[in-house]
């Protein structure tokens, strides 16, 4: 078991920098996942702490130990790929048994692992089969199976169940949270699925054009975005962002309705500033399908363009100042296209960014 | 008035029954036949004479034959190793060029593009004992000051054609296994070298595997190439000195052209068929048992 420090990682290929100096500590028996679009250098970065790509600037240290130069066999690692990378000429059993085999481990302890990983992630059943023979998600397990026989210090897993179906995906990502409790190891974890990264991560690591945006805890990131492209890029759907500008100490949306500033920025604004209104689809509802909204609210109505039923709650689609935005509908009843709703906007829950930086102003 | 009409499909079928057995079928029935009389060339009439399988016999009783098959199986089992060690090293060596590799490929073919009788020739040339290039290379390098008789003695002529099989031949194994390499996937690759492997044991458990078929592929084509080589050897030594570098075919074309004895020459030719097909049988099935091994059987 062992932490993983990043310190001004860089990666180039050729001229071309695709990984700009990044730091990261990962602590001891972290669950850290790198998320992000794709082309933003999180693969790259795990690729790098793997040693499967060359690092161009920087270090990285897995435990006490600075692994630049170490080739992949020598770093204590095992990853999980994106298409499984099943030996495709072994069984099942060979497969899980192979880096130990590689180690020349004596057979009784190679059966005793294979056994056990079998167990954990129940393939006992299809030991002597080939992986062309398998579905997906037993080929799934089978990698996660060979990664978890060695008891690596860290395992690295690139975008897992991006090949599964919907449903299968949600079951494997519970499976991979149970077994990061039985196996108790660093784990990082790349996907561009924010839910996955929401719902697996001890911390979040947003990435965008080879820089970090924030790190945090899932509710951190989702509660506290430190600017917009995290805002929109956590959460589902993504946060509506209005252009807006702060006019006699109010939030005064471009081309709408003015709202009262919200108090958390009282301070942090100036007269005239030109800003960016953000707010999730959960804090804006027709008034009587809301929660209730004791604190600092704002009142306005909006014609209702298309709705999403998705049973405990419809999805809305307006338009507020000439711009989509997405609210929420609870105990739901049917809403016909172009009929218009007293919504209500709590603005405790909103968010305020600088509108040149795009960087949070709380 | 209804003539007998013959059924649709042996009207389509016609044309291809036709040639097939224009082609295949009536050439090969005529040669099984000879087999079976004392045909010469020179006397026609000696085709009707049935002789049943004294031929046969005769073949299988010849020193002449056996040790020209075994020759040839020497050969081919000689050749076909090095030239897969060594089109392996090279394939490998190829696919590790980043920088003008498709120039490369182009010009490792180069021997494939020479007609054997030319490569005959140029051996023939190289391994003079007067002229030749290596002797004069080894005088000139004062390693000898003999003229070495790389065609006259027999264990020499023998090398020496192997070496122009080899220079022919090596570069087939190597397009065909650089091909495979091109089909490894990265992924398990990758995977190796994480799970532990060195270079060489992600070579010998995992890329070895993937390109298993490849070779099986290119031995078996050219398994037959060697079992029916002919020309480098006619033009290099001519099965001689005294028979020293006889092969299969060597013989039975000079038994069948030369001494004009044909029906004999069509039943060693039949013998030796065997060889080729055991051969080619071998092959394919280790190629099979390989894409099974990948998931690949059909």
């Amino acid at each position: 078991m062992a932490q993983v420090q990043l310190r001004s990682v860089v990666k180039k290929y050729g001229s071309l920098e695709v990984v700009h100096g990044i730091d990261l500590d990962i602590a001891d028996n972290e669950f850290v996942v790198l998320v992000g679009p794709s082309g933003c250098g999180k693969s790259t970065t795990l690729r790098m702490i793997a040693g499967l790509e060359a690092i161009s600037g920087g270090e990285i240290a897995i435990g006490e130990r600075v692994v630049n130069d170490l080739p992949p066999r020598h770093r204590n690692i095992s990853m999980v790929f994106q298409n499984y990378a099943l030996y495709p000429h072994m069984t099942v059993r060979e497969n899980l048994g192979f880096s130990l085999k590689i180690a020349n481990r004596p057979q009784s302890e190679i059966d005793r692992a294979v056994e056990e990983a079998a167990n954990i992630l129940s393939l006992s059943d299809y030991m002597d089969r080939k992986p062309g023979a398998l579905s997906g998600g037993q080929r799934q397990r089978v990698a996660m199976g060979r990664a978890i026989v060695r008891h690596p210090e860290v395992f690295l897993f690139d975008e897992p169940l991006s090949n599964l179906d919907a449903k299968l995906r949600t079951q494997m990502r519970t499976e991979i949270k149970k077994l990061h409790q039985k196996v108790q190891s660093t784990i990082v974890y790349v996907t561009h699925d924010q839910v996955e990264a929401m719902t697996l991560a001890d911390r979040i690591v947003i990435m965008r054009d080879g820089h970090i945006e924030q790190v945090g805890t899932p509710l951190e990131v989702f509660e506290n975005p430190v600017n917009t492209f995290v805002a929109t890029f956590i959460g589902s759907p993504p946060m509506n962002l209005l252009p807006a500008t702060i006019t006699n100490g109010e939030v005064a949306i471009e081309n709408g309705p003015s709202v009262a500033l919200p108090s958390a920025f009282e301070g942090k604004v100036r007269e005239g500033q030109a800003v960016i209104l953000g707010f999730r689809a959960d804090n804006l509802m027709p008034r009587g399908h809301s929660l209730p909204m004791e604190g600092q609210h704002a009142a306005f109505d909006m014609k209702v363009n298309l709705s999403e039923p998705l049973g405990t709650e419809t999805l809305l689609f307006s338009s507020l100042a000439g711009r989509e935005v997405q609210a929420k509908m609870l105990n739901p009843r049917p809403v016909s296209p172009g009929e218009t709703l007293p919504f209500q906007l709590d603005l405790t829950r909103c968010h305020l960014f600088d509108a040149a930086s795009e960087a949070s102003l709380r | 008035m209804s003539r007998l009409k013959p059924p649709a499909w042996f009207v389509l079928l016609l044309p291809a029954i036709i040639i097939l057995a224009a082609v295949v079928l009536i050439p090969l029935l005529l040669s099984l036949y000879s087999s079976f009389t004392p045909y010469r060339l020179t006397r026609p009439d000696s085709l009707y004479r049935w002789i049943g399988f004294a031929n046969y016999e005769k073949a299988l009783t010849s020193i002449h034959f056996w040790t020209a098959f075994g020759r040839t199986v020497l050969l081919l089992t000689i050749a076909l190793n090095l030239e897969m060690l060594m089109g392996l090293g090279l394939a490998l060596l190829v696919n590790k060029v980043t920088w003008g590799q498709r120039t490369l490929r182009t010009i490792m073919m180069f021997p494939m593009m020479f007609s054997p009788i030319l490569v005959g020739f140029q051996f023939k040339f190289i391994f003079n004992d007067n002229v030749g290039l290596v002797n004069n290379a080894l005088q000139s390098l004062g390693l000898t000051d003999q003229a070495i008789p790389w065609l006259v003695d027999g264990k020499l002529a023998f090398f020496s054609i192997l070496v122009a099989e080899m220079w022919s031949a090596t570069s087939v194994f190597a397009i065909l296994i650089l091909a495979g390499l091109f089909a490894v996937p990265r992924d398990p690759i990758e995977a190796a070298t994480v799970d532990g492997c060195t270079p060489w044991q992600t070579f010998r458990h995992i890329t070895l595997p993937f390109i298993m078929p490849f070779i099986y592929i290119a031995l078996a084509i050219r398994s037959l190439d060697v079992a029916r080589a002919y020309d480098i050897v006619q033009i290099m030594t001519n099965g001689g000195p005294a028979r020293r570098t006889e092969l299969l075919w060597t013989l039975i074309g000079r038994t069948g052209y030369v001494d004009a004895r044909m029906g004999y020459a069509n039943a060693m030719g039949y013998i030796s068929i065997f060889l080729a097909i055991f051969f080619t049988v071998y092959f394919f099935r280790k190629l099979n048992a390989a894409r099974g091994e990948l998931g690949m059987a059909s």
